[in-house]
């Protein structure tokens, strides 16, 4: 007998041992009470089974989470409301979230005549008014939200002035009455005062002015949204920690959690989805766990899937554009709501469609919703 | 949770007898924990305890071989829930179904075009992996006539009738690949449990909607003997897809965080379903199952199977694959520095480009693609794009001109003219005063940079 079993046996008659004078000398210390606590929880056979059958029970794996997503509301005033996050759960199984994802449709200050051709064909008789284009965005295409971006005002593209700015943002707020994404160029410089000129003529009507970022003077943009009562949209590159310090700046300028949507950075569908996915997902994850600088709703700049060439370039080989351009914007956004992002900027109704689809199932409980008969089909498919 | 040192420790014998060739059991339970050494070393153990401690090894997800030879494919394998805690292993295969009822030339064709289909997306191919021979018919007869079609074909096999007697008659023929076994239910569990033990194959186990039911078979199946096990928990489409998605996810948490045995298996996912619930036009159901397998790939599908064969359809799928499972913990950036291109001489023209392993590639496909000849300097970004390198300041003025200094290229030609691409417009005066070289703006997309190329070409003569 091994020196363990020996001491097993002395002690099995023993209930309590007292050790004298006792010294221990070591490197590495590991204790292993392992044995003695199996002698004394034998189990009786009934223990065991009632324990088998607990095992073979399907329970869903339902986990609690510390933290939740702060509720944003978009559109006041004259406008529809539209709310965004208010997740406090991970999954629908757990809790499905209180609101859906919503969608909101691209519209510019001036024709863009880059915009590919399946989506020019939807807009082309609107594109000289985005008073119209949004209109015809909320009506023909259902869109929940609308963004106006005010590329016009780059530098380099028309120039326009912050007054002239504020004038397409009335004539869009005149045009719908959805909520509305304020986007500008993306001149570090003029993008501030531009939005500040935006925001005080939507004052009240609860925007979101995109964006902030630490290569601007985010103060100003967050000081317009305090000022006129809108939310900003804070954009970090790819970068947790970028987006916490971002955010936590923004904080401080006066803005609350229930004012900033964060948008994380969207790569498309082949050029880098992937670290999009990543950043999301532990963005998401933090927030349930409870770190207060993340706990806001996601946004997701889904229109960049038009950059990538297999979204818009002629090749014969890979089949109509028609059809990849819509599919590479539905995929790149959908991989994105599926990592926990609240809001879309999408451009084509088809894209928009199906993802509005898949969206409106997230706020249903499991095991609530009328499922066709699948069991045939093998049989049933067509050839 | 992963086995932890510790947990593999108290699975061994604890004699430290040293026979394994480690001077302790715990030596020997870290060399296990790093994959470094195999159980079967171990001289000091029973049959049983080695079982017990081979599971505890394992994956979460058990790692399964479908066909054999060089038509072999493996599925499942995964160890974490979410991409960024260590990488996902064996990307998802994409299975083509092909009906037996199909007239003998269209057959023929369909797999033809399946085994052929290709898309080259930076640097690498990327194809498809396996046909499912499906019972359309419900007749045994024309289900053989269709499983001999593709006995020699290039790809693993998947054979779809829920009819033992059918499958029994398949597996005669091709029982030796290795095929997956499409399905057990609940009403024919028995009779395709006894064939996949029979034929050594693996078995799908097909429950929709009833993770309850499909835990109490998979239970069985297990019990049975079988040890390779894939999971088939239903797609449903359209209002059903938050079902689906929920059950995937539910599946997979049980297996990687609590390690439940009976869903320790690969997930499969049929978007081809979408072809029987769908009631739109040929194109919008191809669009609808693209993105129905996307959906699922990105929720734990270990293997799918697809109706569509359009090329448009797949591109989108197979590169979804593609980024899903490259490896978070490998750079994805290529080594700075300078390549060439074609035939070059002193009035070469000089490229710049970013060491994003995506951007590099889609450049010199393009650069070979179109013949060019140019000198290419990349620049260190840490891997990041040219949009993303220029908001996050690593595409700098100063980075370019230490790269051009560094690359020597000065050597090498007689001009100091750098074509930047557009995205990099913005730096462009910051370039040429760090450098004092004359920067070019190129074109957006590198696609357009043969032609621009030879347009500069013909413009200097």
């Amino acid at each position: 007998m091994d020196k363990m079993t020996k001491l097993l046996k002395l002690l099995e008659k023993t209930d309590s041992i007292e050790i004298n004078e006792f010294r221990m000398d070591f490197e590495e210390l590991e204790l292993q009470i392992v044995p003695a606590v199996q002698q004394a929880i034998k189990k009786s056979k009934q223990q065991r089974e009632k324990e088998m059958l607990e095992a073979l029970k399907f329970v869903p794996p339902i986990e609690s989470y510390p933290g939740s997503v702060t509720e944003v509301q978009l559109g006041a005033g004259k406008r529809k409301s539209v709310y965004l996050g208010g997740q406090t759960a991970l999954y629908r199984f757990e809790e499905p979230q209180p609101n859906p994802p919503v969608v909101t449709f691209d519209v510019f200050d001036i024709p863009m005549p880059g915009l590919p051709k399946p989506i020019r064909e939807h807009f082309e008789d609107v594109m000289d008014h985005p008073g119209d284009w949004a209109k015809k965005a909320v009506k023909e295409f259902g869109a929940n939200m609308v963004t106006i971006h005010l590329i016009g005002t780059g530098p380099k593209v028309m120039d326009k002035t912050p007054r002239q700015a504020a004038h397409d943002i009335e004539e869009v707020l005149q045009a719908v009455d959805v909520p509305l994404v304020i986007g500008a160029s993306g001149d570090p410089k003029k993008d501030p005062v531009i939005l500040e000129a935006a925001a005080q003529a939507a004052e009240g009507e609860r925007c979101l002015l995109a964006s902030a970022n630490l290569d601007l003077d985010y103060k100003r943009v967050a000081k317009a949204a305090v000022d006129y009562n809108h939310a900003v949209l804070s954009w970090a590159i790819t970068d947790v920690n970028m987006q916490k310090t971002l955010n936590r700046y923004l904080m401080k300028e006066g803005l609350t959690p229930a004012d900033i949507v964060m948008d994380p950075t969207t790569c498309a569908l082949g050029y880098g989805i992937e670290f999009s996915i990543d950043v999301i997902t532990r963005t998401r994850l933090g927030a349930l766990k409870g770190d207060t600088d993340l706990q806001m709703p996601m946004s997701s700049g889904t229109t960049n899937a038009w950059g990538s060439r297999e979204a818009w370039m002629k090749n014969e080989n890979w089949g109509p554009t028609e059809y990849r351009g819509p599919i590479w914007e539905t995929i790149t956004g959908l991989t994105m709501m599926l990592c926990g992002v609240d809001i879309f900027m999408m451009l084509h109704p088809a894209s928009v469609k199906i993802l509005t689809e898949i969206g409106n199932t997230f706020t249903k409980e499991y095991m609530t919703t009328d499922l066709p008969d699948i069991s045939g089909w093998i049989t049933e498919l067509e050839n | 949770m992963r086995a932890t040192v510790m947990d593999i420790y108290r699975l061994l014998p604890k004699t430290n007898c040293g026979k394994c060739g480690e001077a302790s059991c715990m030596a020997f339970a870290t060399k296990l924990s790093e994959k470094e050494a195999d159980v079967s070393l171990c001289t000091q153990m029973t049959d049983k305890e080695k079982e017990k401690l081979e599971d505890a090894l394992a994956p979460a997800v058990r790692e399964i071989v479908i066909g054999t030879g060089e038509k072999a494919i493996t599925i499942g394998g995964d160890e974490v829930l979410y991409r960024y805690e260590l990488t996902f292993y064996n990307p998802t295969p994409l299975v083509i179904e092909v009906s037996d009822d199909l007239s003998d030339e269209e057959f023929k064709e369909k797999v033809q075009r399946v085994e052929e289909l290709e898309f080259e997306r930076t640097g690498e191919q990327l194809k498809l992996d396996a046909i499912a021979v499906r019972n359309k018919s419900g007749n045994t007869q024309k289900f053989v006539e269709a499983v001999k079609k593709v006995k020699d074909a290039k790809l693993a096999l998947v054979l779809c009738t829920f009819d033992p007697e059918t499958m029994k008659a398949a597996l005669e023929i091709v029982g030796d690949q290795r095929p997956l076994i499409y399905g057990a239910t609940e009403y024919n569990l028995q009779n395709m449990a006894d064939l996949a033990l029979e034929y050594d194959c693996p078995l799908t186990l097909f429950v929709p909607h009833d993770l309850e039911k499909m835990k109490e078979l998979s239970y069985s199946l297990r019990s049975a003997g079988i040890k390779d096990i894939v999971l088939d928990p239903g797609t449903f489409v359209k209002g059903g897809t938050g079902d689906t998605l929920d059950e995937f996810k539910m599946i997979r948490r049980l297996a990687v965080e609590q390690r439940d045995p009976d869903f320790r298996f690969p997930i499969m996912g049929v978007p081809a379903i979408y072809w029987l619930i769908g009631k739109e036009s040929e194109v919008e159901k191809g669009i609808r199952e693209a993105v129905t397998a996307a959906k699922l790939m990105n929720s734990y599908a270990d293997i799918l199977i697809i109706h569509g064969t359009e090329i448009w359809e797949l591109i989108p799928v197979l590169t979804l694959r593609q980024s899903l499972y490259t490896d978070p913990r490998k750079p994805q950036a290529v080594e700075p520095g300078l390549y060439e291109f074609g035939e070059l001489d002193e009035s070469s023209p000089v490229m710049l480009t970013t060491n994003f392993a995506l951007t590099y590639y889609t450049v010199e496909g393009d650069l070979k693609s179109g013949n060019a000849n140019c000198y290419l300097l990349v620049l260190d970004t840490n891997g990041r794009a040219v949009d993303v390198s220029v908001a996050g300041n690593q595409f700098t003025g100063k980075a370019v001109a230490e790269l051009i200094k560094e690359a020597g290229i000065e050597d090498k030609v007689n001009h100091k003219t750098l074509i930047i691409p557009g995205l990099g417009a913005p730096v462009s005066g910051e370039i040429e005063d760090e450098s004092g070289w004359e920067v070019l703006v190129g074109p957006r997309d590198s696609s357009a940079a043969p032609d621009f190329l030879v347009k500069l070409k013909q413009e200097a003569k």
